[in-house]
């Protein structure tokens, strides 16, 4: 049984071996800010950290991250990149944005004021089908403000 | 006082003749420009709780006992279902439910498309569900499949009667014409793509069936089940208070929502059935593929004489065949325009609406051809769109409530003198240039829509209406209405949406409605509200009603004697409220609505590998009166965006052979990263139309997708003289194109003038 430790609480989790990181926080721990948008790994809506490695959770088994620490957007509801999203108006549908804050988050962990080529590059796997695109590279860039 | 009237109700450019009961609107609209809080950017009401993950989709509802749905659909473009034993899966671990063909007319045995639903499955977990529809038995009898549009039309199958739409005589203008240019265009079919996908989850309680459904329709979800169910409307209750995306594809109940219904019937248990990606991508809906073929006639000064358009919509196996002619009956002045245009039946998933379905496409044909007129006339394009301006509505001449095409075509200006600097940077091997696109579209929005609010002792108001925030931003557009009549700041107001048991019918948010619709009706209730508040006022402070206003959160009067906080008056009612009702008034008689706009694209084209870039796209809008900046810039944005994938990533493929869907993933399927946006300068006219409702607004969802196609195809040909005529404009269509221009001569030498032929026949 692995044990996971989630936003700072530690969880047994009781999951069937092949059960993704996605399915034990969603079903099991009733952590619906992650969301599932492909169960493939292609969009980007399921990133959580993984020990502050931004992770596909749809596509990682919660066998595989026993012991880790994860942070999902349950974690960060008062970070300030939370703030700067609903600033810029970095968001229309919300489907996508936990997944794009967590990505977001990473980022600026490993450098506080990134490029706009930097944020093009660590961002381009969470899609926005909203286009909330242009909204979301400023609110990265200002999210200190 | 209700008045029973007999109008044109559009939907997505569909029309009928409806009976409608209607509310005078008896408001005078604000004076144009920016007010207190209407007008001003606001952050989305409810950004907080999406941001941060709580607010609650369908997707993320789970209730009591919830069993999960897995749908066996058919895997075969045209195929009969010869044989079907449901037993197997019944008998397998976590299985409460199975149905199948004959169970609810939406599970099918005559299958005319992959991914027809035909039998479904509901268990204790998804994986449960899966495993047992795999255990069902089932025989197929392979049919063959018509997948060529044309051969449909051939053959007389058919979505809809073709639909010809006629003004003048087109041979007339043809022969009278100093130039004549022909051209046949192409588009694909594209995914609307939600991020959550089409799902309900369902329960019965009572009597009454309780419907979770990611929907842009509550109001329809609850008509169709009511109707399906023989039941009473109020025994339906549609909920929908977030939703991750529909794009237009979210307008019905559908199969699913049906399948979790009869099988929490037979069940007794709550009921979820959500599409996987895989099933989204080919059983959801699309933008159809479709085929123009197009002629314009024109006088050596640019005058159009003539305009005529052979239009094939591949609807796929159902749906309906968008207005693709809509621009070309519509956009310029022209005298004789005949267009016909056939929905082709084919072995194909039917399509769904897609943001300005059919005017996205046909504007794309159309204002490719414009430009390749220009050239031949050797006339500045922009200058051609405006001397073929239409003053009144072309189609039958009614005027226009509001429109400023010309002021969005001056606005475009300095974005199109760029064109010079821009073509400079071009080198050897990377060709750039600039192309320009108007756009024409509804977006007026109608009656029926209504609301209420209710305004307490402590200044604070909730609107109260059982419509639906796509992720448009809606909600947050009716907050900031409702804080502008009351004369209270923005963060005193609630809006409660998303229920059809706990507010009063509301507009689909769908042809760029939602605004134009909902808009008029919350503030007809704030002034409800806010009329009453006054006449206590009058009676509290012993003045008259007339002299009485609310601004900034207070009760003040004309003479300036007297200025009481608002929560002094409404703090008589100490826990009791005001409440206030408002209804949307009718469009104006006699008159067209729609909304305009240009967009002015920048492109760069390796002429090597055929890769193209869109490094630019200036977009300037006309939809009257402009609620929140902020949001509007947004929706702008992700128009454009959408537009982008359209025109150069986006393509749902099927084997040409036997109708497979090749792209059933979003790692086949390309939308758009953050790395393929360019420089967005998006600018709004902001003038309200004043002959529409008490707010002067239309919608702007749809309008920023339409032109951008057409802008970047232009600009391609300005840079490299090659004419694209199908989308996506992959690498091979661009060196296509550009092989077929350096055939004819010098790269970027106009094509030599041809002779007329009559559009090819379909």
């Amino acid at each position: 049984m692995p044990e996971v430790n989630v936003n700072g609480h530690a969880y047994a989790v009781h999951g069937a071996v092949g059960t993704t990181l996605a399915e034990a926080l969603r079903d099991e721990l009733s952590l619906t800010g992650t969301k599932v948008a492909c169960g493939e790994g292609h969009c980007g809506a399921c990133t959580v950290l993984v020990d502050g490695i931004p992770t596909l959770s749809c596509i990682t088994l919660v066998h595989a991250v026993d012991g880790a620490k994860v942070t999902t957007i349950e974690g960060l509801r008062d970070h300030p990149m939370v703030y700067s999203f609903v600033r810029a108006d970095a968001l229309q549908c919300g489907f996508c944005t936990p997944g794009q804050i967590i990505s977001a988050v990473a980022l600026v962990d490993s450098k506080a004021a990134p490029s706009t080529e930097e944020i093009r590059h660590a961002m381009a796997g969470n899609l926005c089908r909203c286009g909330a695109y242009p909204k979301i590279e400023e609110a990265i860039r200002t999210w200190q403000d | 006082m209700a008045r029973l009237i007999r109008t044109e109700k559009e939907v997505e450019g569909r029309f009928e003749e409806v009976w409608l009961v209607v509310e005078e609107d008896a408001l005078q609209q604000w004076p144009a420009g920016a007010r207190e809080v209407v007008g001003q950017p606001a952050t989305r009401v409810d950004g907080l709780e999406r941001a941060r993950g709580e607010a609650v989709y369908t997707a993320d509802l789970k209730l009591p006992g919830m069993l999960h749905t897995a749908v066996l659909r058919c895997p075969y473009a045209h195929a009969r279902v010869a044989r079907i034993d449901l037993t197997p899966a019944l008998a397998r671990p976590g299985v409460h439910g199975a149905i199948g063909p004959r169970d609810i007319p939406q599970l099918e045995e005559e299958c005319g498309y992959q991914g027809t639903a035909v039998a479904a499955v509901a268990a204790d977990t998804f994986e449960q569900a899966r495993a047992a529809v795999a255990a069902i038995e089932i025989e197929w009898e392979q049919l063959e499949p018509v997948l060529d549009p044309d051969e449909a039309i051939a053959r007389k199958q058919l979505v809809g009667e073709p639909r010809e739409r006629s003004r003048g005589d087109l041979e007339a203008g043809l022969a009278e014409a100093d130039i004549v240019v022909e051209g046949e265009y192409r588009t694909q079919v594209v995914l609307q793509s939600s991020l959550e996908t089409h799902q309900s989850v369902v329960q019965w309680v009572g009597d009454t069936i309780e419907v979770y459904t990611s929907t842009q329709n509550i109001w329809g979800v609850r008509e169709e089940v009511s109707a399906a169910l023989e039941i009473p409307g109020d025994k339906v209750r549609v909920v929908c208070h977030y939703m991750g995306g529909g794009f237009g594809s979210k307008n019905d109940a559908d199969d699913f929502t049906f399948i979790a219904i009869e099988l929490a019937k037979r069940t007794a248990r709550p009921v979820r059935c959500a599409l996987t990606r895989r099933e989204e991508n080919i059983a959801s809906g699309n933008r159809n593929a479709t085929i123009q073929r197009l002629t314009i006639g024109a006088k050596a000064d640019g005058t159009l004489t003539a305009l005529g358009g052979e239009y094939v919509n591949a609807t796929g196996w159902g749906g309906w065949s968008t207005p693709v002619e809509g621009p070309m009956q519509q956009l310029y002045s022209c005298p004789n325009v005949k267009t016909t245009t056939w929905g082709a039946k084919i072995n194909q998933p039917p399509m769904k609406p897609f943001r300005a379905p059919g005017f996205v496409e046909g504007t794309f044909g159309l204002e490719s051809l414009i430009d390749v007129l220009a050239g031949k006339l050797d006339m500045d394009p922009l200058e051609l769109r405006r001397k073929n301006y239409a003053g009144n509505d072309p189609s039958d001449d009614r005027p226009y409530s509001g429109k400023n095409l010309m002021e969005c075509y001056r606005r475009a200006e300095p974005h199109w003198e760029r064109r010079h600097d821009v073509r400079a940077r071009s080198t050897d091997t990377v060709k750039r240039g600039v192309g320009m696109a108007s756009q024409v579209w509804y977006g007026g929005g109608g009656p029926p829509s209504y609301a209420w609010i209710r305004v307490g002792s402590d200044g604070h108001a909730t609107v109260v209406t059982a419509m639906q925030d796509i992720g448009t931003g809606s909600k947050t557009a009716m907050a900031q209405i409702a804080a502008e009549e009351l004369g209270i700041p923005l963060d005193h107001v609630t809006v409660t949406i998303g229920d059809s048991a706990r507010g009063p019918y509301a507009s689909l948010s769908a042809g760029s409605s939602t605004i134009p619709s909902m808009g008029p009706a919350v503030r007809a209730a704030a002034a409800d509200a806010k009329r009453q508040i006054i006449e206590i006022a009058a009676q509290r402070f012993d003045l008259e009603e007339r002299v009485l206003d609310i601004t900034v959160g207070n009760v003040v009067s004309a003479d300036g004697n007297l200025t009481v906080p608002l929560t002094e008056v409404l703090g008589l009612l100490e826990s009791a409220q005001i409440l206030g009702k408002g209804a949307r008034g009718p469009n104006p008689t006699g008159m067209t609505v729609l909304t305009f706009g240009v967009q002015v694209a920048e492109v760069a084209v390796d002429v090597e590998t055929g890769e193209v870039w869109v490094d630019r796209i200036a977009a300037i809008h006309d939809v009257g009166r402009v609620i929140n900046p902020l949001g509007a810039e947004s929706q702008i944005e992700g128009g454009i965006i959408q537009g982008i994938g359209h025109t150069l990533s986006e393509h749902r493929l099927h084997d040409p052979r036997t109708g497979q869907i090749l792209t059933t993933g979003l790692d086949a399927y390309k939308l758009p990263t953050i790395a393929d946006v360019p420089e967005i300068v998006s600018e709004l006219i902001d003038q309200p139309d004043e002959h529409l409702t008490n707010l002067g607004s239309k919608g702007l969802g749809e309008p920023p997708i339409i032109p951008t196609a057409a802008a970047i195809a232009n600009a391609i040909r300005d840079a490299t003289g090659a004419e694209v005529h199908e989308l996506p404009i992959s690498r091979e269509e661009m060196l296509r194109a550009l092989k077929e221009a350096k055939e004819r001569g010098r790269i970027g030498a106009p094509k030599e003038r041809e002779g007329h032929r009559a559009p090819a026949g379909v």
